[in-house]
């Protein structure tokens, strides 16, 4: 099928963009690298009146550091994010998500921004960042500026807390410490595909014990689920007298995985379950 | 529903017209411009068959507007060889090797063949094998694609057994 008609513009400057979502009144939908939106507007599942393209705008490209945090502008292409040596070097477990994300094609117009902002639970980069408690910060032509965490973004599938007029201008990411592994798994049925089964996350060793630790799933909820209670369980201990099964029970405690023609709930949680084992066994059993 | 003047390169040629904000760059090449090597399969972004050079990357050309490529240099298969000379050295790879049989898929295939291989680039065949991934093909089994990208990536592969 071919998109149903809208206007469409192509503003320069960030103030402009939001001008346009404000002027709108929730009639207008942002295209980013459009790997989802374009489907969606093929199908008519979305029928907007007015596309609000932000491509053009520099100000919303390229990958920065600062006061501990990664900055990185959300139109910046998946394919350039795997490229970006600073990125590379900052958040290497960002890094591995992307290149989980669709394919080689879909990476070179996708953006980092889009796939944070739509918040398909069963993504990579959603979940990612609430792994790593990065935040995004927005803008609207009449509140202003505002920054939500990622823990705070998601709500249900493809539900955020972004209101129709707010266009996310950064996405930072804090930088973990020295010591810090990073683990991630997914389980898909093709190499490309959303996750049946995804695992994320940041564990800080120092000095042989758990300092620090961010894990968050994947494809086991209506959002990126945040594992609670392993993080608040992995704490002060031990690297080699971590019970690996155990903390993966907890962590399948804080999950809600669903039903569908892929997969049963039951068999994302046994999946889980071992994945997550042996993903934190391995995490914890790496050479520093 | 807003009309838009474009001005692009297509296959190193300049290109102008004014297009309506819905029209995907893959119509646009096929019903506008007349490159109808685009193929067009799924128009939702999964089959990879419209897969076409934008500034030099692979993308797909259904999960793009035309009016999104207004100042961009555009290559579909038709850039890749001229008329009746030599195929383009991907396209060579996948005749020798039997990478298709109808074809539908062929033009994209090439592309991000193309694309990966084109200039300096050495790509490994892990990076090769992995793009191909963005394509459906329905006809080979893929084998055949994947020793003309094993070949691209400069392995050396079995010759197949010629049963003409």
């Amino acid at each position: 099928m071919k998109p149903a008609p809208f206007d469409y513009y192509a503003p320069a400057t960030i103030e402009e963009a939001c001008g346009l979502l404000a002027e709108a009144g929730g009639g207008a939908t942002i295209l980013a690298g459009g790997q989802t939106l374009m489907p969606l507007l093929a199908l008519r599942m979305s029928q907007p009146f007015l596309l609000v393209d932000i491509n053009r705008i520099a100000a919303l490209k390229g990958v920065s550091r600062a006061n501990g945090h990664t900055r990185i502008g959300p139109v910046t292409r998946q394919n350039e994010a795997i490229a970006d040596t600073t990125l590379g070097s900052a958040q290497p477990l960002l890094v591995t998500a992307v290149k989980h994300v669709g394919h080689h094609q879909t990476r070179n117009r996708g953006t980092i921004g889009g796939s944070i902002a739509l918040g398909e639970p069963a993504a990579e980069l959603p979940a990612t960042s609430v792994a790593l408690g990065a935040s995004v910060e927005v803008r609207s032509a009449r509140r202003g500026k505002r920054r939500i965490a990622a823990e705070e973004l998601y709500i249900g599938p493809y539900a955020t807390a972004l209101e129709f007029d707010e266009l996310v201008t950064d996405i930072l990411v804090p930088e973990w410490p020295t010591g810090t592994r990073w683990m991630f798994k997914e389980l898909a049925q093709r190499p490309g595909d959303f996750a049946l089964v995804g695992l994320t996350g940041a564990i800080t060793v120092q000095d042989g014990k758990v300092t620090k630790a961010g894990l968050a799933w994947f494809g086991m909820g209506p959002t990126p689920i945040k594992a609670r209670q392993a993080e608040a369980a992995l704490l002060g201990q031990s690297i080699d007298q971590v019970d690996h099964a155990a903390i993966a029970e907890l962590a399948i405690a804080d999950t809600a995985p669903f039903d569908d023609h892929h997969a049963t709930s039951e068999y994302r949680r046994t999946v889980g379950r071992r994945m997550f084992a042996r993903a934190l066994r391995e995490t914890l059993e790496a050479r520093a | 529903m807003s009309t838009h003047n474009i001005h692009l390169q297509i296959n190193d040629r300049p290109h102008d017209a004014s297009v309506e904000g819905r029209l995907t760059l893959c119509d646009f090449l096929r019903g506008n411009a007349g490159y109808t090597g685009v193929h067009v399969g799924c128009e939702h972004g999964v089959c990879g068959a419209c897969t076409v050079m934008v500034d030099g990357l692979a993308v797909r050309s259904c999960l793009m507007l035309a009016v999104q490529a207004d100042g961009c240099s555009v290559t579909t298969v038709e850039g890749l060889s001229t008329g009746d000379g030599p195929l383009h050295p991907v396209q060579q790879t996948l005749r020798e090797e039997h990478g298709l049989q109808c074809g539908f898929c062929t033009p994209g295939v090439c592309m991000t063949l193309a694309a990966l291989t084109q200039g300096e680039q050495k790509p490994s065949s892990e990076t090769l094998i992995n793009a191909m991934s963005g394509h459906i093909c329905r006809c080979t089994g893929y084998q055949g694609i994947r020793r003309a990208a094993l070949r691209l990536a400069g392995e050396a592969v079995a010759p197949v057994e010629d049963h003409g």
